[in-house]
C-alpha cells in the first residue's frame, strides 16, 4: 500500500484562554489516501475546525498554539517547514473551502479577482492571463454566464454561487487535498445536494483527496470512504464508510445515529433524539474516557483510565472499554 | 452608481438649505442691533431707522432671508461692517490661509496614523503595539495650542528654522508662506494622527479577524498581499468617515492654533468678528464653515462608492 497523501500524526491543539489552557485538538491521528475521501463528524465545539485549520497552519494565534504532533504531507512535516515553505502549499497543493459563504469571499473586491489570485502568487501568471483561466474555471463549476460575472461583487451573489465561487477559488490551481469545512451547511437543501455533487465531480476528474469535515451524517454517508467521529478533540472511532453505519461501535457512535433523520425524509422535522448531557469543557483534565459521563454504558474504569483505540475489524477501531467488556453494553437503541 | 449620485447630490443640497435657514435664524434672534454697531451709541434715532430700511432689517425674516440667499447666490455678497469690503472676498483670502492649512495637517495626519494603525495592529499586544498605543495616548492628552507653543520653542526659537508667527501672504513670498503654515499643519496634524491610528488599528484588528482573511491566507497569498489588500480596504471604509469629519472641521479653521501663529485665517476672522459683532462676516463664515463640513462629507460618500461596493445598491 502506498503511503498516505496526508498523514497526521497525535496533533495537539491549545487555546489559551483566560479561564485556563483549553485543549481542543487532543491527541488526533489521521490519514488520507490518494484520491480518498475521509469524512470527519463530530458534534459542535469537537474541535474538526480546528484540526483542519491547524493543518495549512492557519490557527489563530495567539490564542492558539500547536503544541505537540506531525503532520506529513507526502514526505514533508508541514509543522516544521516554516511559514514561507507553507505558505506557497497552501491554495496550490492544499486548499480549503469554509462553512460561511457570505463571509468567507471579501466583499470589496470582484469575485473574478479573487478566483485568479491563487494563480498570480502561485503560477506568476499575469493579472489578465489568471482572469482568463479564472473564468474558465468559474464555466466549470456552473456559474451562469460566468465571464460577465467577472465583475461582480460577493453580495450579488446567491448563497450557492458565492459556495460555488470559493471551490473554483481552491480548485484553480489543483490541489493534491481539498479541506472542505462543512461546505453545505449553510446553504438550502437542494442547493446543498447541487453543490455536494458539484464537488464530488471536480474529485474525480483530478483524483484529488478530500477531507470532509461535517456534522450532517447523511452528507457522510454519501460521500466518504472513510469516517472519522470525534469527541472533545479526539478521535473516538474509525472505520470505513459502510462499517461505520452497518456496525457504530463507540456509544457515542450510536448516539449520533440514532440522532440522525432517516435518509429517505419522512420524519425530517421530528424531534431528533439528543444525547442526553453536554460536552466536557476542554480547559478541565479528565482522567478516564471523556465521553463516560454522557455514555449509557459507562461503568467504573471509564471513569478511571483512557482507553486507547482498540480494532474492531480491519481498519475498523474504537476508544472505548466496552471493546475488553462487551457484555456490559447495555440494551438500547 | 447614477442613482446614488443622484441621491447624494439631493442631500446635499437639502443638508445645505436647511444649514442656511438654521444659521440665519440663530444669528436672527442674536440680540444686537447692525445699524447701532455701525453708527455707534451717538447716532440719532432717524438716521439709525434709515440705516435699517437700507439695509432691509426692517422687513421680514423670509424677507431677509431669501434677499441674503440672492446675494449669495448671485456672488455679490454681504458687505463686513468692520473692514468694509464683501465678505465673500475676505472668506477667499483668509481662505488661502486655512485650506493650505487644513490639507497639510491631513496629510500629515494620514501619513502618520495609517502606517502606524496597520504596524500596531499586525503586532497587536507586542511592544510596538504598546508604544504606538502609548504615542497615541500622549497625542489625545496634549492640548493643541501646547503643541503649537512647544514646537514654536523647539524649531522657532532654539534652532531658529521657522519664524515664530505670522504670515508673509502667498503672492509676497511663497517659501516662507509655506514655512510659516508648516508648523501648525504639523500640531494639527499630529493630534489628528493619534485618533486616526487608534481607529486604523482597531479596525485592522477587526477585519484581521473576518473570515476572508482566513480565505485569504488559506489561498496562499503574501502576508503583504493580505494585509494591504484584502484587510486594509475594508478597514479603511470607518476610517474614512473620521478623516471626512476632522478635514470639514480643520476647513473651518482652527481658532486657537490660528492665534498662537498669529494666522490670518477663518478662525482668527470669525473670533475677532464676534468680538466686534460684525454680524454679516459672522453669518457667511459660519454658513461656509458648516458648508465645508456637509460638502466634504459628500465627497467621502462618494468615495465610499468607490472603496465599498454594497454601498451603490443601498
Ligand atoms: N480562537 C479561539 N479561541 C479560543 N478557543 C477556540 C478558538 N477557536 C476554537 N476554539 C475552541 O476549540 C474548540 C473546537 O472548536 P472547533 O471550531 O474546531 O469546533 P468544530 O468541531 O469545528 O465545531 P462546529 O461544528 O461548530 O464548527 C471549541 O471548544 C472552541 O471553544
Ligand atoms: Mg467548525
Amino acid at each position: 500500500m502506498s503511503p498516505p497523501l496526508l498523514d497526521i500524526q497525535d496533533l495537539q491543539v491549545d487555546f489559551h484562554t483566560p479561564e485556563g489552557i483549553a485543549r481542543a485538538v487532543d491527541g488526533v491521528s489521521l490519514a488520507v489516501l490518494k484520491g480518498e475521501t475521509v469524512g470527519l463528524v463530530g458534534e459542535s465545539g469537537c474541535g474538526k475546525s480546528v484540526t483542519s485549520l491547524a493543518i495549512l497552519g492557519l490557527i489563530p494565534s495567539p490564542p492558539g498554539k500547536i503544541s505537540a504532533g506531525r503532520t506529513l504531507f507526502e514526505d514533508r512535516n508541514l509543522l516544521a517547514i516554516g511559514p514561507q515553505a507553507l505558505r506557497r502549499l497552501r491554495g496550490k497543493e492544499i486548499s480549503m473551502i469554509f462553512q460561511e459563504p457570505m463571509t468567507s469571499l471579501n466583499p470589496v473586491l470582484p469575485i473574478g479577482r479573487q478566483v485568479a489570485e491563487p494563480l498570480m502568487v502561485h503560477r506568476n501568471l499575469p493579472r489578465s492571463a489568471a482572469m482568463e483561466q479564472a473564468a474558465d474555471y468559474l464555466e466549470r463549476v456552473k456559474i451562469p454566464s460566468a465571464r460577465k460575472r467577472l465583475n461582480d461583487y460577493p453580495h450579488q451573489l446567491s448563497g450557492g454561487m458565492r459556495q460555488r465561487v470559493m471551490i473554483a477559488m481552491a480548485m484553480i490551481c489543483g490541489p493534491k487535498l481539498l479541506i472542505a469545512d462543512e461546505p453545505t451547511t449553510a446553504l438550502d437543501v437542494t442547493i446543498q445536494a447541487q453543490i455536494l455533487s458539484l464537488m464530488m465531480a471536480l474529485k474525480e476528474e483530478s483524483r484529488m483527496s478530500m477531507l470532509l469535515i461535517t456534522h450532517d451524517l447523511g452528507v457522510v454517508a454519501q460521500t466518504a470512504d472513510r469516517v472519522l467521529v470525534m469527541y472533545a478533540g479526539e478521535v473516538v472511532e474509525a472505520a470505513p464508510v459502510t462499517d461505520l453505519f452497518d456496525h457504530p461501535f463507540h456509544p457515542y457512535t450510536q448516539g449520533l445515529l440514532r440522532s440522525m433523520p432517516r435518509l429517505g425524509g419522512h420524519d425530517r422535522g421530528r424531534r431528533l433524539k439528543e444525547i442526553p448531557g453536554t460536552v466536557p469543557p476542554s480547559t478541565e483534565t479528565l482522567v478516564g474516557c471523556k465521553f463516560a459521563d454522557r455514555c449509557p454504558d459507562a461503568f467504573d474504569r471509564c471513569r478511571k483510565e483512557k482507553p486507547e483505540p482498540a480494532g474492531i475489524d480491519r481498519d475498523h477501531w474504537a476508544r472505548c472499554w466496552l471493546f475488553e467488556f462487551p457484555k456490559k453494553r447495555g440494551v438500547h437503541g | 452608481m447614477i442613482p446614488y449620485f443622484i441621491k447624494k447630490c439631493i442631500t446635499l443640497l437639502l443638508l445645505l438649505l436647511l444649514v442656511s435657514i438654521t444659521v440665519f435664524s440663530v444669528l436672527f434672534v442674536l440680540p444686537g442691533d447692525p445699524a447701532q454697531i455701525m453708527l455707534g451709541i451717538n447716532a440719532t434715532p432717524e438716521s439709525l431707522a434709515n440705516l435699517r430700511s437700507e439695509l432691509g432689517l426692517d422687513q421680514s425674516f423670509w424677507a431677509q432671508y431669501f434677499q441674503w440667499l440672492a446675494q449669495l447666490v448671485t456672488s455679490q455678497g454681504s458687505r463686513s461692517l468692520n473692514y468694509d469690503m464683501p465678505v465673500n472676498t475676505l472668506i477667499v483670502s483668509r481662505l488661502a490661509v486655512t485650506g493650505p492649512i487644513a490639507l497639510l495637517a491631513m496629510v500629515f495626519a494620514v501619513i502618520i496614523s495609517l502606517p502606524m494603525g496597520i504596524y500596531a495592529a499586525c503586532r497587536q499586544n507586542r511592544p510596538a503595539d504598546v508604544s504606538v498605543m502609548f504615542f497615541t495616548q500622549f497625542g489625545l492628552a496634549v492640548p493643541e495650542f501646547w503643541l503649537g507653543i512647544l514646537l514654536i520653542l523647539f524649531f522657532s526659537v532654539k534652532l531658529g528654522w521657522f519664524a515664530a508667527g505670522g504670515f508673509p501672504g502667498w503672492t509676497v513670498d511663497v517659501w516662507g508662506s509655506f514655512k510659516a503654515i508648516l508648523l501648525p499643519a504639523f500640531a494639527l496634524g499630529v493630534i489628528r494622527a493619534s485618533i486616526l491610528t487608534r481607529l486604523t488599528r482597531s479596525s485592522m484588528l477587526e477585519v484581521l479577524r473576518e473570515d476572508y482573511i482566513r480565505t485569504a491566507r488559506a489561498k496562499g497569498l503574501m502576508e503583504r498581499t493580505v494585509i494591504y489588500t484584502h484587510a486594509l480596504r475594508n478597514a479603511l471604509i470607518p476610517v474614512l468617515t473620521i478623516m471626512g469629519l476632522q478635514l470639514g472641521q480643520l476647513l473651518a479653521g482652527a481658532i486657537i492654533i490660528e492665534n498662537v501663529y498669529y494666522l490670518p485665517g477663518l478662525g482668527r476672522l470669525v473670533f475677532n468678528a464676534i468680538g466686534q459683532r460684525d454680524l454679516p462676516v459672522v453669518r457667511d463664515v459660519v454658513l461656509f464653515m458648516a458648508a465645508a463640513v456637509v460638502v466634504v462629507n459628500f465627497i467621502i460618500d462618494l468615495a465610499y462608492a468607490y472603496i465599498d461596493p454594497r454601498v451603490k445598491l443601498k
